[in-house]
């Protein structure tokens, strides 16, 4: 069924993914966080959101790291189809038909 | 509960779930379309469907299941692959940081539930409904956890089994999803923010592409993810007025 090398893989994986996810949970229950943390708190989904697409806007090449061309191609009216539409629905399906055509022709 | 009963119940009762239900369904094309591609790579790198299962259910979290498969390939120890998984992972710690004060007033054992089926794209759906709502309710933030939570496991499930028929999966541009996912939500957050403050936020989006492009020489894209975002959001404290 299951190897014990996996077992404890998982097991071991498991408690430090839900270490990061649950303890802030557990504290800023009891204490009071400060005004500057949670200003700086408050800048995280912004920043965030530009890390997880800027992860996949660069690529490694022997050279480097440059732009992905192809990506930014898609992601530019990917993010004009959400300023237009303020739709999360309708921006990922026009974006994955975008990339799906791209990826199509090139 | 048969019908007969449900009809006592009044529809309030139920609503805030099924609303969280509902706005899930916009980033289930993303979770579908990676959990499918971890049930492919999962067989590839030699995984039962049960390990497949398995890691879906305890560990969820995409990155680091695609990160765990590519380390058992290279043969690596079972400490290195649990440390990586580690630090890959950490971001949530910002995300639940972020997230957490919002929930102060529901119990601890709910506390917990909104801790373990935490994700970027759980994280992001509520950051925006906050924006709009200025208040987050918690069974409105289970019913988005839980969905996408089967949802993913659902779809690591079928990637494992039907896997081997889609040769490249990627073609269809279903890869994309999630980006283009975190690119609505990016544009969302912004335009909830004061005119006023505009500026100082995308001039933080221009710092975080910078600062990513830059860490991504040295470290690994997952650190290059915390860092700059720590890097980012503390130059954001600093220069706002």
């Amino acid at each position: 069924m299951i190897s014990s090398f996996m077992m404890w893989l998982i097991l071991g994986c498991m408690i430090v993914t839900v270490i990061p996810r649950v303890v802030p949970f557990i504290f800023v229950r009891s204490i009071e966080l400060p005004e500057v943390v949670l200003k700086w708190l408050s800048f995280i989904p912004i920043c965030i959101f530009t890390a997880l697409i800027a992860e996949h806007l660069f690529i490694h090449t022997t050279t480097g790291v440059t732009i992905h061309w192809m990506y930014l191609a898609v992601l530019v009216p990917t993010v004009v189809i959400a300023v237009w539409t303020k739709s999360l629905s309708l921006t990922v399906l026009v974006g994955v038909l975008l990339m799906g055509t791209a990826r199509w022709f090139f | 509960m048969d019908i007969e009963a449900r009809k006592h119940i009044p529809s309030t009762e139920h609503e805030p779930f099924l609303e969280g239900i509902k706005d899930c369904v916009p980033t289930l094309l993303g979770y579908m379309s990676i959990g499918f591609a971890f049930g492919i790579v999962g067989i590839s790198a030699q995984l039962s469907l049960w390990d497949i299962a398995l890691l879906s259910i305890f560990i969820y979290a995409g990155a680091s299941q695609f990160i765990i498969c590519a380390l058992l390939v290279t043969g690596s120890p079972l400490s290195a692959i649990i440390l990586t998984t580690f630090i890959v992972n950490l971001r949530h710690l910002l995300l639940s940081l972020t997230l957490a004060p919002h929930f102060t007033r529901y119990s601890l054992k709910q506390n917990i539930g909104f801790g373990l089926l935490l994700t970027d794209e759980s994280f992001g759906v509520a950051m925006n409904k906050l924006a709009q709502h200025g208040k987050l309710n918690n069974r409105w933030m289970h019913g988005l956890n839980i969905t996408a939570y089967l949802c993913w496991i659902a779809a690591c499930i079928l990637g494992g089994i039907f896997g081997h028929w889609i040769s490249n999966p990627e073609a269809l541009g279903l890869d994309f999803a999630l980006s283009a996912m975190f690119a609505a939500l990016l544009v969302l957050s912004l335009q909830t923010v004061p005119k006023s403050k505009l500026t100082h936020r995308l001039s933080l989006v221009l710092y975080m592409v910078v600062t990513m492009f830059v860490l991504l020489h040295f470290v690994p894209s997952h650190v290059a993810v915390l860092l700059a975002t720590m890097i980012v959001a503390t130059i954001g404290v600093v220069t706002d007025k």
